[in-house]
C-alpha cells in the first residue's frame, strides 16, 4: 500500500503522538492530552490503541493483537489486518514472540520483558470519571491529588455489598501519586502492571495517552482491613488443567452445562503442546481447530 | 470436546462480502452513479461534507453511495478521509457579506436592501407526498427573473450602526484548531463555534430546541438566513498575493436574541451566529441558538444549568463520529469483564443469601 504512510499516520502526527508518550512515561499515570486523529476504525474500537502502536512500530517489529486475551477475535483480527496492510510488519500469536502487544482488556498471562511494549485500548481513561462526569473538575482533582471521593466510592460498596463491586478497570495507584485506570482488564491482572515491559495506553475519543515504564509501583486501591483481591472463576482450565490462568466461561449447552478455559488462547495453545490436558480437553495436534 | 470458536477472519472476510452485495441490491435495477447523488441527493451530500468538515460534494456522493445511504457512516468516511490530507495552509477569511446568495431571509425587517429571496425552499410547500414523482418524467423549466446586482449588506448591521446590538470586537488572534488539537476546556466562541457546525445535525437541533422551550431561554428572530456560494481566497507565498482557489456553498444564519442587560452590560439585542458549509439551514439556525445560550457567561446572564448553557455537556457529545463509535462498541465482546462481574455477583449472591438465612433462623 503505497498511499499511505509506514503504518498509516504520517510522520508530523507519529512525532505528536511520540512527544505524548515520551511525557506520560515521563509523569507516570498522568493522563497526557493529545490531538488524537480520525481513524479508518470506529472511536471506541481501539483508534487509541492503534494510533499509539502505530506511533511505537518500527519495520522490524514483530506484532500481536489480542481482544478478551484471544487473537482470533474478530476486532483482534480486524487491528492485525489493519497493520500488516499499512505498516506490512510480520505479526504473531506467540507472547514471546511479539515486539508491540497491542491488548484489549488483558495482560497476557506469560510474564513479558524488557524489549516488549504492551499498548492497551482504553475507553474512558479517567478513572475519576464515573464519580465526577466533568473533565475539568477531574483534571483539578488529579492535580490536587484529591482522590478522597474514590475512596469514599471504595467505602460505600463496602458498607453496601461486603465487597468492593468493581470487578474490572480496577483502580490503581501510580508510585504514590495517580490514580490512574488500567483499562477494563479483570482485577485479576492488576498485579501484572508492575512488569518489565512499556505499558502504553491510548484513548482515542476522549485523546489522552498515559504510560508505566519498566518496574514502576502500581497499587490497586483497597484499605488495611479489606485488602485488593485478584479473583478468577474458582475452576482449572477444562483445556489445558491450568489452575492459575484467567478463564472465560462458555455455555456448553441449554441445561446449564458450562466449561472454564483460558482467556489467553496463546498460553493455553502453548500448555497444551507441552503435554497439559484439562478435564475435558484432548491431547494437543498442531491446528486442530 | 470443546473446540474454540476460530474463523473471526473467515467470517469478517464474508461478512464484507454479504455487505457489498446488499450495498448495490437487485441487479435489475440500474445503479446509482456518483453524480446522481450529488444532484438528487444534495441536503444528504450537503450533510456529510458539514459534519465530515469536508467541502467536496463528489466525496460526499460517493461516501454516501458506499454507506448505503447511512449519513453518519458517511461521514466517518469522509472524516477518516479527511484527516490524511497535507495541509497547506489556511485561506483568507471568507467574505460571507459578498456570498451570491441563492436564498435570503430576514424574519425581523420586512424588507431591506438586497431584498428578501425565498430560493429554492421546502418553506411554504404543502408537505403531500407527490407520486407525479413515482414516474419519470421531465420537468418544466422554473420562471427566471434578473438576479439581483449589488451588495447585500448583512441585517444586523443595521441594528449595529444604531448600537442596538451588541457589538463583536474584531479578533485577531489565530484560532485553535479542533482537528489539530486536543479539545481543552474552557473553549472560546471560535472552538465551540468549529464544535458546533460539525456536530451532529440532530444533537445540536435538540439543544436549540431545548432552549426555545426553556432550558436556557432566550427567545431568538432569525436576523438574517443567507445560502449562497462564496469565494475562497488563499495568499500563494510564491505570489505575494492572494488568489481566488474555489468557491464554497455556505449557509449562514445570525439570530437577533433578547436581552434585558446585566450588570455590566446595557439592554440591547444579542446575536448567535451559525456557519455551516452547503444548504442546511435547520443546522445553522440550530447552531446559531446553540451558540447564543453558550455565551451567558461573556454577556454576564445567570446560568439556570440548562443542557444547551453547559460548554462541556454540548462540545463532548456533539460529534457524531465519536458517540456513534462509543455508542457502537458495546457490541465488541465484552466477556472477560463480564466474566469478573459474573463471579462477583455470584460471591455477592451468595454472602446475602447467607446472611438471609441465618436470619431466617
Amino acid at each position: 500500500m503505497s498511499d499511505y504512510n509506514f503504518a498509516y499516520l504520517d510522520e508530523q502526527t507519529k512525532r505528536m503522538i511520540r512527544r505524548a508518550i515520551l511525557k506520560g512515561l515521563a509523569v507516570p499515570g498522568y493522563q497526557v492530552p493529545f490531538a488524537s486523529r480520525e481513524m479508518p476504525m470506529p472511536y471506541g474500537w481501539g483508534t487509541g490503541g492503534v494510533q499509539v502502536s502505530a506511533a511505537v512500530l518500527v519495520p522490524e517489529d514483530v506484532m500481536k493483537v489480542i481482544d478478551q486475551g484471544a487473537d482470533d477475535t474478530t476486532n483482534a483480527v480486524s487491528i492485525r489486518k489493519f497493520f500488516e496492510k499499512t505498516a506490512g510488519v510480520a505479526t504473531t500469536e506467540h507472547t514471546r514472540d511479539a515486539d508491540v502487544i497491542q491488548t484489549r482488556h488483558r495482560i497476557p498471562e506469560e510474564p513479558l520483558r524488557e524489549d516488549q511494549i504492551l499498548v492497551y485500548q482504553v475507553p474512558i481513561p479517567e478513572p475519576l470519571r464515573f464519580l465526577e462526569p466533568r473533565e475539568t473538575e477531574t483534571r483539578k482533582m488529579h492535580a490536587l491529588e484529591e482522590y478522597g471521593l474514590m475512596h469514599v466510592k471504595l467505602y460505600e460498596d463496602i458498607s453496601r455489598h461486603g465487597a468492593i463491586s468493581t470487578a474490572y478497570a480496577y483502580p490503581v495507584k501510580v508510585e504514590g501519586r495517580y490514580v490512574m485506570d488500567p483499562s477494563p482488564i479483570p482485577k485479576f491482572d492488576n498485579p501484572k502492571l508492575e512488569m518489565a515491559a512499556v505499558q502504553l495506553f491510548g484513548a482515542g475519543r476522549e485523546q489522552r495517552i498515559y504510560a508505566l515504564p519498566p518496574y514502576t509501583q502500581v497499587v490497586s486501591l483497597d484499605f488495611e482491613d479489606f485488602p485488593f483481591e485478584a479473583s478468577k472463576a474458582d475452576h482449572a482450565c477444562d483445556l489445558c488443567g491450568c489452575n492459575t490462568s484467567y478463564l472465560d466461561e462458555v455455555i456448553m449447552d441449554d441445561a446449564g452445562g458450562r466449561m472454564f478455559v483460558c482467556s489467553d488462547t496463546d498460553f493455553c495453545r502453548e500448555r497444551r503442546a507441552a503435554g497439559h490436558v484439562g478435564a475435558q480437553g484432548a491431547p494437543y495436534e498442531e491446528d486442530a481447530a | 470436546m470443546y473446540v474454540a470458536v476460530k474463523g473471526g477472519e473467515k467470517a469478517i472476510d464474508a461478512a464484507h462480502a454479504w455487505l457489498a452485495e446488499r450495498r448495490r441490491g437487485a441487479k435489475e435495477v440500474p445503479e446509482l452513479s456518483i453524480a446522481q447523488i450529488r444532484e438528487q441527493m444534495t441536503l444528504a451530500v450537503n450533510r456529510v461534507m458539514a459534519e465530515g468538515s469536508l467541502f467536496d460534494p463528489d466525496l460526499a456522493a460517493l461516501a454516501i453511495k458506499q454507506a448505503r445511504g447511512d449519513l453518519i457512516e458517511a461521514v466517518f468516511l469522509i472524516r477518516a478521509y479527511r484527516t490524511t490530507l497535507p495541509r497547506f495552509g489556511y485561506t483568507l477569511l471568507v467574505e460571507t457579506a459578498k456570498m451570491d446568495c441563492i436564498r435570503r431571509i430576514s424574519a425581523t425587517f420586512k424588507d431591506a436592501p438586497g431584498g428578501q429571496v425565498l430560493g429554492p425552499t421546502f418553506d411554504y410547500t404543502h408537505r403531500l407526498l407527490d407520486f407525479k414523482l413515482a414516474a419519470e418524467g421531465s420537468l418544466p423549466d422554473a420562471p427566471k427573473a434578473e438576479p439581483h446586482i449589488g451588495p447585500v449588506p448583512h441585517i444586523t448591521e443595521f441594528l449595529n450602526k444604531e448600537d442596538l446590538i451588541q457589538q463583536e470586537p474584531a479578533n485577531d488572534k489565530e484560532p485553535r484548531d479542533l482537528t489539530r488539537e486536543p479539545l481543552d476546556l474552557p473553549a472560546d466562541r471560535a472552538l465551540r463555534l468549529q464544535s458546533l457546525t460539525r456536530g451532529d445535525e440532530g444533537f445540536v437541533l435538540g439543544m436549540a430546541y431545548s432552549t426555545q422551550r426553556g432550558y436556557g431561554r432566550n427567545h431568538a428572530f432569525v436576523g438574517e438566513l443567507r445560502i449562497g456560494t462564496c469565494a475562497v481566497e488563499m495568499e500563494i507565498p510564491e505570489l505575494g498575493f492572494a488568489i481566488e482557489i474555489g468557491e464554497v456553498e455556505l449557509t449562514e444564519c445570525e439570530t437577533v436574541n433578547q436581552f434585558t442587560g446585566s450588570k455590566t452590560e446595557p439592554p440591547q439585542f444579542t446575536r448567535g451566529y451559525g456557519l455551516v458549509f452547503g444548504q442546511t439551514e435547520r443546522k445553522a439556525i440550530s447552531m446559531a441558538l446553540v451558540d447564543r445560550a453558550l455565551r451567558w457567561k461573556e454577556l454576564g446572564e445567570e446560568n439556570v444549568g440548562a443542557p444547551a448553557q453547559d460548554e462541556e455537556f454540548v462540545l463532548y457529545h456533539a460529534d457524531n463520529i465519536q458517540a456513534t463509535g462509543f455508542l457502537e462498541h458495546i457490541k465488541l465482546p465484552h466477556y472477560v469483564d463480564f466474566q469478573s462481574e459474573l463471579e462477583l455477583v455470584r460471591k455477592m449472591r451468595a454472602e446475602a443469601m447467607g446472611t438471609m438465612q441465618e436470619a431466617a433462623e
